[in-house]
C-alpha cells in the first residue's frame, strides 16, 4: 500500500491541472476548436467599430457629395458579415465546448464513483459522506464550468494582454515601458494572490463538505434529535458550522475584492501617468497624436482583460482546489486491491474456512505498543478457527470482544494484517475479492436496505444470469425461512419499493429481510452477525427452526448474543480479548468454559466481578440447567 | 428545540374525524410529492414559481439598504471606468492644444484621470466586499431555515424524503443561488442603467434611430421569452437529476458495506451511470438553449447596428442627417447593446437559482403533521402520569394499527409492552413521545393533551432510546452529553458508569475524548446501544420510553444496565418495549397486545399465574435460557 499524501498541495498548479490528462486529452480537439471560434468571435467584434470609423470618414464624409451609394452599401454588407460572424462563432464555440465540458465531468464522476466501490470499508469508516459528496457534485461541477468558461477565458486573456503590451511597447516607446513597468507590481500581487487564495479556496471546499456532512447527520439521525429536543442545540451547533463557512468565504471575497482593486487601479494609474507623459510628449512635439490616440486605443482593448483577469483567476484557483480535492480520494490506493493473479475456485466449493494466526488491526488504529503481548489497538491476534464445511458455529463473546471484526474478516471487507484467512485452503487474498464473495454472504448487524423493491432488495447477492423462475423460487424461499411473509401483505407485495425512498420498515422486518439475502445468496459460506437480535420470541423461534434446515450444508458463522441464537449452532467459538479461548457444543462449553457461562448464561446471579476483567472466572459457577 | 417561529396554523389542528388520516389534516405544498418531476401543469407551475421568488425577495428584504449602497459602488465603478475614454479625448481636444505654454489643463485632466482610476479600483473592490457579505447573509439565513425546518418536520416527512434529497437542498441547490448572488445581481443594475440613459440619449438626439433601436428590442423580448419558457423547464429538470445524482450516492455510500458484499459495484455503476447521464443531458440541454440564447442576443445587436448604419447613412446622404448625428448614433447604438451579454448572463444565473428555489421553498412550506402549540399548556414539573383515551391510529393510508386503545399509566409505573411484530407496540412509543400525533382520541401526560405541550418541556419529560443508537460525529462524551448539553464531564462519566459503558470508554485511545469517526473510535452495535442508555441516563426524563433498547447487547451488560436502569426507573414512569422477556422482569406491570388492542394487563406474576398469552411466551423464554 502506497501512502497517502495530501494529493497535489505540493504541486504547481499546471502540474495539479496536468493530471486531468487522461480525462481533458479526448476533449482537446474540440476545446482548441472552441478557443479558435472565440478568437475569431473576438476579431470580428473588434472589426465593427473599424468599419464604422471607415464608413464614416469615408464614403460619408468625403463622399458624401458624391453621393457614394456603393460605399455606404459596402458598409453596411461588411457590418452585417461581422456581426453575423461574431454571432456565429459565439454560438459555434458554445457548442463546441459543450459536449467535452460535461463529458469530462460525466467521465470523472464515473471514475470517482467506481473508485469508491473498490474501496475498503476502512475508507469509508474514515471519510465522512458529506466530503466524498462535496467533492463528487460540488467539485467536479465547478470543474465543468471551469472547463466550459474559465480555461477559454484565461487562455483568451492571457494572449491578449500579451499581445497587447507587446504592441504598446514596440509602438509606443517610452509609454510602452511606462505601462510595462506598470505590470511589475501586477505580476508580484497576482502571485501573492494566487498563494493565498489557493488556501482559503481550500479552507472554503473543505468546510462545505464537512457543512454537508452534518446535514446527512442530522438526518440520518433526526429519531435520536427528536427523541431528546435536541433539534435547538443541533441547529446552534450547525449555524455555528455554517458561520465559520460564511467568515472563510467572506475571506475569501476580500482577498479577491483586493486584487479586482489592484487589477484595475494599477494600470488605469499607469494609463493615467501615460496620459499625462503622452500628452506631455506629443505637446512638446516628441510623438504624433496619431501615435498618442493608437496607444490609447491598444490599451481600452488591454485593459478589459486585465480587469477580467481576477475573476477568471480566482476561477482557475478553485478549479485547482477541485482538481486536488478529488485527486485526493482517486490516488488512495485501495488497501484490499485484488491480486495480480488471481487464484479462481470452482463454481462449487466445500466451504471450508480457517483462520491460522490472525491478526487484525484497524489501519487507523493507535500504533502498536512493543512491550505488551497484545498490541495495542489490536482487535485480534493469534486467532486459529476452523470452520469446517456444513457446520455451523456460533461466534461468543462480550460486547466490543472483535467478534464483528473478525466475521468481516471472510468476506475481505476488512483484510488481515497477520495471519490467513483460507476458503478451501486458498488465502481469501490470493482471490479476487468478487470472487470471495460469491462464495461468502452476510447478514450485518446494521440491515441497510435500498430504495429497491423487496425483491430486488431480497435478490441482492443472486447472480443476474440465474432465471427468473430460479430467483423467484429463491425469493420465496428465503422469505419464507426468514419469515419475512409480512411482505406479502404490503401494497404491491415483494414489487413494494422499500427503503429511504419508499415504504419505511420496522427494526425487526428490516433484520429479517437483511436474513433473507444472505440466505437467497446461496453461498457456501454465511456470515450473520446476531441474525436475530430484532425479533420477538415467537418469530425468532420459527425463524430458528427453519434456518436450522438451510444452514444443514452450509458453512456458517453467526455472531449470536443469546442462547436462542446459540441453538442455531453445532459447536461454539468463545472470543475473548482478541483471541479464540474456547471451542466445542454449548453444553461443554457451558460446563468448561467460566467466561462462556459468563457471556450467554442468563440465570447467572454474580456479576458484581464484571469490572474487574481478572477474576471473570470467578463468575458463574451457580449453573442452573433449566 | 425552541418553539419555532415560523408556526403558521392559526388553530391548532382540529381533532380529526375518525378514519381521517393525518396525512388529510395536513396542508401540504402544491407540487408536495411531484418534488421529483419537471412538466408542472401551468398553475401549479407558476404558482411554484411565484413561491420560489417570494422566498428570494423575503430573503433579500433586509438586505436592501446594503444592496443598494453595492448598487451605488458599482455604478460608480462603471462610471468611473467610462470616464477614462472621455478624459483622454478630452486632453487630446484641450489639454494637447494648450501645451506648452499652459500646462494647468493637462495637470486637470489628468488629476481627474488619476482620480478616477483610483475611485474605479476602490470602488469595485468594495463592491465585490459588500456583494459577499450579502451573498453569505442570505445562504447563512437560508441554510438556517432548511436546516430548522428539516428539524421541525415530523417523523412522518422524513420517513418519504430521503436525506438524499435534504443534502441536495442544503448543497447544490443552495450553490445555485449563491452564484446568482455572487455573480452579478447588483452589477445587471449599472448594465441597466447603462441601457436606459443610452436609450434616452440616443432618442433625444434622433427619435428616428431611437425608433430603429426600439424594433430591434421586440425580437430581443421575444427571445427573451423563449429562454424564459424553456430554461425554466430545463433547470428544473437539472435540479431534479442533480437530486437523484445526490440520493443515489448517498444511499450507495451509506450501504457500501452490503454492496460490496453481495458484489453489486456493477449494478449501482450501472444505476448511477444512468442518473449521470440523465444529469448529463439536462445540462447539455441547458447549454443548448443558452447557446442560442446568447448569440441570439448578440446578433440582434449587431443586426440593430446594421439597421442604423444603413437606415444613417442613407439619410446621411440624402441630407437629413449630419454626419456627426450618425457617429453619435451609432456609438450610442453600440453602445446599448454591450451590456446584454452580462445581462443574459445574470438572467441566466436568475432561472438557475430560481429552479433551485422552487425545490428549497417547497421544503420550507412543508407543515409538521405534528403541530407545536399556540398557546401551549403550563407545564413546570411533570409528574409522569399517561393515558391514552380511545387513541385511534394507522400508519398515512395504510391499514389501522391501533383501532381505539385506552390505557393508563400511573406515574413511577414501569410497564413493558409485549407482542409480536405489528402489535402495536412501537406505534405506542411513538405516540406517547409524540413522535406522531394519533389520528383519534387523545394521548395525555399529567392530564395535557400532548398536543397543547410545548415541544421543549415535552422533550425534557419524556426521552424515547431506540434501538437505531446513532452516533454523531464528535466524541463519546460530546454523543453522551446530546442527552444533557449542560452536563459537566462528571456527570456524563456518571452517567457511563451507571450503564456499564465507563469500561470500554476509557480503553478507547483518547478515553471520552475519542472522537467516534477517527482512529481507533470504532464502537460495536452494543457499545453503540450503551452509549444511547448512558444519554437516556443523563437526560434524567421524568418518562422513559425504551424501544429495543438493549436488542444488540450481550447478556452481562444488558444485566449491568438492568441494574442501572432499576435504580433509575425507581420513581419514574417508563414504557418498555423488548422481545427478551429478561427486561420485562423489571416492569411493575405487563401488558400484551394484539392487533392494537390490550389483550393482558397485570404484574408480570399475576400474569404468569394466570396461564395466558404471557405465561406461554414467557415459559418458552425460560426454557431457552441456559
Amino acid at each position: 500500500m502506497h501512502p497517502t499524501y495530501p494529493a497535489g498541495s505540493s504541486l504547481s498548479t499546471f502540474a495539479s491541472f496536468r493530471r486531468l490528462g487522461p480525462y481533458v486529452r479526448p476533449a482537446i480537439p474540440r476545446l482548441a476548436g472552441g478557443l479558435l471560434s472565440a478568437l475569431g468571435a473576438s476579431l470580428a467584434a473588434l472589426a465593427i467599430p473599424h468599419v464604422l470609423q471607415y464608413v464614416v470618414d469615408g464614403p460619408l464624409t468625403e463622399g458624401l457629395a458624391a453621393r457614394d451609394w456603393a460605399g455606404l452599401a459596402w458598409s453596411v454588407a461588411l457590418v452585417l458579415a461581422f456581426g453575423l460572424a461574431e454571432a456565429g462563432l459565439v454560438a459555434l464555440r458554445r457548442t463546441l465546448v459543450m459536449f467535452p465540458g460535461t463529458r469530462v465531468e460525466h467521465t470523472m464522476r464515473m471514475a470517482m464513483f467506481r473508485h469508491l466501490q473498490d474501496l475498503p470499508a476502512a475508507f469509508h469508516d474514515r471519510w465522512p459522506g458529506g466530503q466524498l459528496l462535496s467533492r463528487i457534485m460540488g467539485d467536479l461541477g465547478l470543474l465543468r464550468r471551469w472547463l466550459i468558461f474559465g480555461l477559454l477565458q484565461v487562455v483568451l486573456n492571457v494572449c491578449t494582454i500579451a499581445v497587447g503590451v507587446a504592441v504598446l511597447v514596440v509602438t509606443a516607446g517610452w509609454l510602452g515601458l511606462v505601462y510595462l513597468a506598470g505590470a511589475i507590481p501586477v505580476v508580484v500581487i497576482v502571485f501573492r494572490f494566487s498563494r493565498r487564495y489557493r488556501v482559503i479556496s481550500r479552507l472554503s471546499q473543505d468546510q462545505s463538505g464537512d457543512l454537508a456532512n452534518t446535514v446527512e447527520e442530522s438526518v440520518h439521525g433526526i429519531r435520536v434529535l427528536k427523541a431528546f429536543g435536541r433539534g435547538h442545540d443541533a441547529l446552534s451547533s450547525f449555524t455555528g458550522q455554517a458561520d465559520r463557512l460564511r467568515r472563510t468565504e467572506l475571506r475569501k471575497a476580500s482577498v479577491d475584492a483586493g486584487l479586482m482593486t489592484s487589477l484595475t487601479l494599477i494600470p488605469e494609474v499607469t494609463l493615467g501617468a501615460c496620459l499625462i507623459l503622452g500628452v506631455w510628449l506629443a505637446g512638446t512635439g516628441q510623438m504624433t497624436v496619431g501615435d498618442l490616440v493608437l496607444f490609447f486605443a491598444t490599451a481600452a482593448v488591454v485593459s478589459g482583460p486585465v480587469a477580467d483577469l481576477g475573476m477568471s483567476l480566482s476561477m482557475t484557483l478553485n478549479a485547482r482546489t477541485a482538481v486536488d480535492r478529488y485527486f485526493e480520494v482517486m490516488e488512495t490506493v485501495p488497501a484490499l486491491a485484488d491480486p495480480e493473479r488471481p487464484v479462481t475456485l470452482p463454481a462449487e466449493i466445500t466451504g471450508e474456512v480457517r483462520l491460522r494466526n490472525v491478526t487484525f488491526t484497524y489501519p487507523d488504529a493507535v500504533l502498536p505498543d512493543d512491550d505488551d503481548a497484545r498490541p495495542r489497538g489490536a482487535i485480534l491476534h493469534g486467532v486459529d478457527l476452523d470452520l469446517p464445511p456444513g457446520t455451523t458455529t456460533a461466534l461468543v463473546g462480550l460486547t466490543g470482544s472483535g467478534k464483528s471484526s473478525l466475521a468481516m474478516l471472510v468476506p475481505r471487507i476488512y483484510d488481515v494484517t497477520g495471519g490467513q484467512v483460507l476458503l478451501d485452503g486458498v488465502d481469501v487474498r490470493d482471490l479476487t475479492r468478487a470472487d470471495v464473495r460469491r462464495h461468502v454472504a452476510v447478514a450485518f448487524e446494521d440491515p441497510t436496505l435500498f430504495s429497491a423493491s423487496v425483491a430486488e432488495n431480497v435478490l441482492l447477492g443472486v447472480p443476474d444470469d440465474v432465471p427468473a423462475a430460479e430467483r423467484d423460487r429463491r425469493l420465496h424461499e428465503a422469505l419464507e425461512v426468514a419469515q419475512a411473509g409480512f411482505v406479502h401483505d404490503l401494497p404491491d407485495g415483494t414489487g413494494t419499493r422499500i427503503g429511504e425512498e419508499g415504504l419505511s420498515l420496522s427494526g425487526g422486518q428490516r433484520q429479517r429481510l437483511a436474513l433473507a439475502r444472505a440466505i437467497a445468496a446461496r453461498p457456501a459460506v454465511l456470515v450473520l452477525d446476531d441474525p436475530l437480535s430484532a425479533l420477538d420470541v415467537t418469530t425468532e423461534e420459527a425463524v430458528t427452526a427453519r434456518l436450522a434446515e438451510v444452514l444443514a450444508t452450509t458453512t456458517t458463522l453467526v455472531i449470536a448474543h443469546r442462547p436462542s441464537t446459540v441453538a442455531l449452532a453445532d459447536r461454539v467459538a468463545v472470543l475473548e480479548d482478541g483471541r479464540i479461548t474456547a471451542v466445542g457444543p454449548h453444553a461443554e462449553l457451558l460446563a468448561t468454559s467460566a467466561h462462556y457461562r459468563h457471556v450467554i448464561s442468563s440465570l447467572e446471579e454474580d456479576y458484581e466481578t464484571h469490572e474487574h476483567p481478572g477474576s471473570r472466572q470467578a463468575a458463574g459457577d451457580q449453573e442452573v440447567s433449566a | 428545540m425552541t418553539a419555532p417561529t415560523t408556526t403558521t396554523e392559526t388553530t391548532p389542528e382540529p381533532g380529526p374525524e375518525p378514519g381521517s388520516t393525518p396525512e388529510t389534516a395536513r396542508r401540504r405544498p402544491l407540487d408536495a410529492g411531484r418534488d421529483d418531476e419537471t412538466r408542472l401543469d401551468r398553475s401549479t407551475s407558476r404558482a411554484v414559481r411565484a413561491r420560489s421568488l417570494a422566498l428570494l425577495r423575503e430573503l433579500l428584504r433586509p438586505h436592501a439598504r446594503t444592496l443598494a449602497w453595492a448598487a451605488v459602488l458599482v455604478t460608480a465603478s462603471t462610471a468611473a471606468q467610462v470616464a477614462g475614454p472621455w478624459l483622454v479625448s478630452l486632453a487630446i481636444d484641450r489639454a494637447l492644444p494648450a501645451l506648452p505654454d499652459d500646462v494647468v489643463p493637462l495637470a486637470v485632466i489628468g488629476g481627474a484621470y488619476l482620480l478616477a482610476a483610483v475611485v474605479a479600483g476602490l470602488t469595485i473592490g468594495a463592491y465585490r466586499r459588500v456583494a459577499a457579505r450579502v451573498a453569505q447573509d442570505v445562504l447563512l439565513e437560508l441554510r438556517r431555515r432548511v436546516f430548522r425546518q428539516t428539524q421541525r418536520l415530523s417523523l412522518e416527512f422524513h420517513e418519504s424524503y430521503t436525506s438524499g434529497r435534504i443534502i441536495s437542498r442544503q448543497t447544490s441547490d443552495l450553490e445555485a443561488l449563491r452564484e446568482l448572488l455572487d455573480g452579478g445581481l447588483v452589477g445587471v443594475i449599472s448594465s441597466l442603467l447603462v441601457m436606459l440613459f443610452t436609450a434616452v440619449a440616443l432618442t433625444l438626439q434622433d427619435p428616428v434611430s431611437g425608433a430603429v433601436l426600439a424594433v430591434g428590442l421586440v425580437p430581443a423580448w421575444l427571445l427573451v421569452r423563449w429562454f424564459q419558457r424553456h430554461s425554466q423547464l430545463a433547470y428544473r429538470e437539472q435540479r431534479t437529476w442533480s437530486a437523484r445524482l445526490i440520493v443515489k450516492f448517498v444511499e450507495t455510500m451509506t450501504g457500501i458495506r452490503a454492496v460490496a458484499a453481495f458484489n453489486r459495484q456493477a449494478t449501482t455503476e450501472r444505476d448511477y451511470d444512468g442518473i449521470g447521464e440523465s444529469y448529463r443531458d439536462a445540462n447539455l440541454r441547458i447549454f443548448g438553449i443558452n447557446g442560442r440564447f446568447h448569440p441570439g442576443l448578440l446578433l440582434i445587436g449587431n443586426l440593430t447596428v446594421t439597421a442604423a448604419l444603413a437606415v444613417g447613412g442613407w439619410r446621411a446622404l440624402t441630407g437629413s442627417l449630419a454626419v456627426g448625428v450618425l457617429v453619435a448614433v451609432l456609438l450610442y447604438v453600440k453602445r446599448f447593446f454591450q451590456p446584454i451579454q452580462q445581462i443574459g448572463m445574470f438572467y441566466n444565473g436568475f432561472q438557475s437559482a430560481a429552479a433551485a428555489l422552487e425545490k428549497v421553498s417547497g421544503l420550507l412550506a412543508e407543515e409538521p403533521t405534528v403541530v407545536e402549540p399556540e398557546r401551549p399548556a403550563a407545564f413546570t414539573r411533570a409528574r409522569g402520569e399517561l393515558r391514552l383515551e380511545h387513541v385511534r391510529f394507522g400508519y398515512g393510508d395504510g391499514p389501522v394499527v391501533l383501532p381505539g386503545l385506552d390505557l393508563t399509566i400511573p406515574a413511577g409505573q414501569t410497564v413493558a409492552l409485549v407482542g409480536t411484530t405489528g402489535a402495536g407496540k412501537s406505534t405506542i412509543a411513538k405516540l406517547v413521545t409524540r413522535f406522531y400525533d394519533p389520528s383519534g382520541g387523545r394521548v395525555l401526560l399529567d392530564g395535557h393533551d400532548l398536543r397543547d405541550v410545548a415541544s421543549p418541556d415535552l422533550r425534557r419529560h419524556v426521552v424515547m432510546v431506540t434501538q437505531e443508537a446513532y452516533l454523531f460525529s464528535g466524541s463519546v462524551a460530546e454523543n453522551i452529553a446530546l442527552g444533557r448539553p449542560d452536563a459537566t464531564p462528571g456527570e456524563i462519566e456518571a452517567a457511563a458508569r451507571a450503564v456499564g459503558a465507563h469500561e470500554f470508554v476509557t480503553a478507547l485511545p483518547d478515553g471520552y475524548d475519542t472522537d467516534v469517526n477517527k482512529r481507533g473510535g470504532r464502537v460495536s452495535a452494543g457499545q453503540r446501544q450503551l452509549l444511547s442508555f448512558a444519554r437516556a441516563f443523563l437526560a434524567d426524563p421524568t418518562v422513559l420510553v425504551l424501544d429495543e433498547a438493549s436488542s444488540s447487547l450481550d447478556l452481562p451488560s444488558e444485566r449491568l444496565v438492568q441494574r442501572g436502569l432499576a435504580t433509575l426507573l425507581a420513581d419514574r414512569t417508563a414504557i418498555i418495549i423488548a422481545h427478551r422477556l429478561s427486561t420485562v422482569e423489571i416492569a411493575d406491570r405487563v401488558l400484551v397486545l394484539e392487533h392494537g388492542e390490550v389483550i393482558e394487563d397485570g404484574t408480570p406474576a399475576e400474569l404468569i399465574a394466570g396461564g395466558g398469552r404471557f405465561a406461554g411466551l414467557h415459559a418458552a423464554w425460560r426454557e431457552s435460557l441456559v
